[in-house]
């Protein structure tokens, strides 16, 4: 299972430029709305035409402006879950499935198929129900259910849980995450979502004004984002341009400090970045002076927000998250991060 | 009394209804499509019938189709003659109420979600079935709001009629002809029950509209 995307695409002053291999079960692309995840996966499936490049499936050719080629997307047996899920609304479930099931000629084996996979989903019941009716849940079960009796070579998938309300997504990541794995055919998911990304791709492909700035294993990524872009989308709270002093010596203006890292400094680094998880009370390296400034509670974590002695006051302050019951007092006139803490950004 | 009128306008409707049903909706299918610039244009030169008088249009036609004019001759080679014939009409009609059709089908396909015709595509569905099964049924109330509206303006179409077809007893008279002839000659008795007959096919038809969408929204929450 491979898929080999390669592609240009000029829409107004926008450029979409991507290119990227997806081998794992579960490919990610990541990125703010806005910078073609979406319309790259029009063009894999076929109904956006790049300008140029080439898309290549298991060895079989979709698209190749060089050779002429373009399969329609009839052809190309590629399953596409829309973000609104864009189930037709003027036939019930039933109906929505079978128009998934049209290829199959013989009417008792489709009624046996369409039966299995109405079970499968945990449909039973909502049948004859028109897509207004159902609840975001029921309606995202019934376009996976409509994508996979189709029987795809490729699942694309946009954003499948942004019509749904967090709790609701919380729980339905697992099942989803089940049944991808049991289908056992290869997914892309398109997705802003950091913890999304984290949960569900073991692939990662993140994206900043149509192009692919980052390109790895999921955990990898989020443990070395290496791209500015990177580091905030996969949250990282605290980022200040910075400059190379020394091969593992950095110094951040705004900061008014100079931070080791234990990585060699590139030499085109623009800014460091310290994740708000990673600041300990008493760790000795990197340590400066620290002013509070402020805090934010949330359920389960203290956000403390300090400068740095130092910081310029144009700056916005840092974040520290802490597990509630780790929260020292009286607060530390000091903080520290470890070297292989400090991430090493360009752009 | 004499029912050829409501016959002959009845087919007249019904006929270029059919027309203007299959031009409009592909007309406006394209116009979709189209880059801006080309669709203003477009869309002032398939609007213009609904805003000419009518008499212009009539005007326009006996243009086109005069026996005199190059494409009246051609068509007469043929033998097919669109001046004084109950066909005419039937052009006339389907002129005048092409743009009420175009503009509302338009109106409908401008608002329909391009995920679904997307959806029908990766799903295998051909681009025919997609357009018949998935976009029209999803256009439904657009379409047959325009398809009433143009029915019943090819119906009551008298200016451009009168130019092109005139006005012959058991020929070319339409309703709306009769009247005006009934009404010139002093024959008001008449004139007033073709009124009524008018009254009762307009209702008729706005009854049915009605009906219609009032069991479409019934069969949605069942």
């Amino acid at each position: 299972m491979s898929l080999h995307v390669d592609i240009r695409k000029r829409l107004g002053s926008f450029v979409l430029e991507t290119a990227f291999d997806a081998e794992d079960a579960v490919t990610g692309l990541l990125g703010a709305s806005g910078c073609g995840k979406s319309l790259t996966l029009k063009c894999i499936a076929g109904v956006e035409t790049p300008d140029e490049g080439c898309i290549i499936l298991d060895g079989e050719t979709l698209f190749d402006s060089a050779r002429g080629i373009n399969r329609k997307p009839q052809q190309r047996r590629v399953g596409y879950l829309f973000q609104q899920y864009a189930l037709f609304p003027h036939l019930t479930v039933e109906r929505n499935i079978l128009t998934g099931l049209h290829r199959e000629h013989d009417s008792a084996v489709r009624q046996r198929r369409l039966r299995a996979m109405i079970e499968m989903m945990q449909l039973e019941g909502l049948e004859k129900l028109r897509p207004a009716q159902l609840s975001g849940g029921q309606a995202q079960r019934v376009a996976l259910a409509r994508m996979l009796v189709n029987e795809p070579r490729l699942l694309l998938l946009d954003e499948p849980f942004s019509a749904l309300d967090s709790h609701l997504r919380d729980q339905l990541q697992p099942q989803f995450l089940a049944l991808l794995h049991s289908y056992g055919r290869q997914a892309i998911l398109v997705t802003h979502s950091r913890d999304e990304a984290y949960h569900l791709c073991s692939q990662l492909c993140v994206m900043e004004n149509g192009r692919i700035v980052r390109d790895g294993a999921t955990k990898a990524v989020f443990a070395d984002p290496r791209h500015e872009a990177v580091a905030h989308l996969t949250g990282c709270k605290n980022i200040t341009p910075a400059r190379k002093v020394d091969e593992h010596i950095v110094e951040a203006p705004a900061w008014g400090l100079r931070f080791t890292a234990a990585q060699p400094v590139p030499d085109n680094l623009c800014a460091i970045g310290l994740r708000a998880h990673y600041f300990h009370a008493r760790a000795a390296a990197n340590r400066a002076n620290v002013q509070w400034v402020g805090e934010l509670e949330e359920p389960f974590e203290w956000i403390l927000l300090f400068r740095y002695a130092g910081q310029d006051t144009s700056t916005p302050p840092l974040w520290w998250r802490l597990p509630k019951d780790r929260k020292p007092t009286p607060l530390p006139d000091a903080l520290g991060i470890a070297p292989e803490n400090v991430l090493l950004l360009t752009r | 009394m004499d029912w050829y009128p409501l016959f002959n306008s009845l087919r007249i409707a019904a006929l270029s209804s059919v027309i203007v049903f299959f031009a409009g909706i592909a007309a406006a299918y394209y116009a979709v499509r189209l880059p801006r610039l080309v669709k203003g244009v477009l869309d002032v030169v398939l609007t213009l019938p609904l805003v000419l008088p009518p008499t212009v249009v009539g005007y326009f036609l006996l243009l086109l189709f005069g026996s005199r004019r190059p494409l009246g001759i051609a068509l007469g080679r043929i033998g097919v003659k669109f001046v004084m014939t109950w066909y005419g009409g039937v052009i006339t009609a389907a002129v005048v109420a092409f743009p009420l059709l175009y503009r509302t089908a338009r109106g409908a396909f401008e608002t329909f979600d391009e995920t679904l015709a997307q959806a029908g595509q990766t799903l295998g569905l051909s681009n025919t079935y997609i357009f018949w099964r998935i976009r029209m049924p999803a256009c439904r109330q657009g379409i047959i709001a325009g398809v009433v509206l143009a029915f019943a303006r090819a119906l009551g179409e008298y200016g451009a009629t009168s130019m092109l077809i005139g006005y012959t007893p058991g020929k070319t008279a339409t309703i709306s002809t009769t009247v005006y002839q009934l009404w010139r000659t002093g024959d008001d008795t008449h004139a007033f029950l073709w009124v009524l007959v008018n009254l009762a096919i307009s209702a008729a038809v706005l009854l049915t509209v009605n009906l219609l969408e009032r069991r479409q929204k019934g069969g949605q929450h069942i």
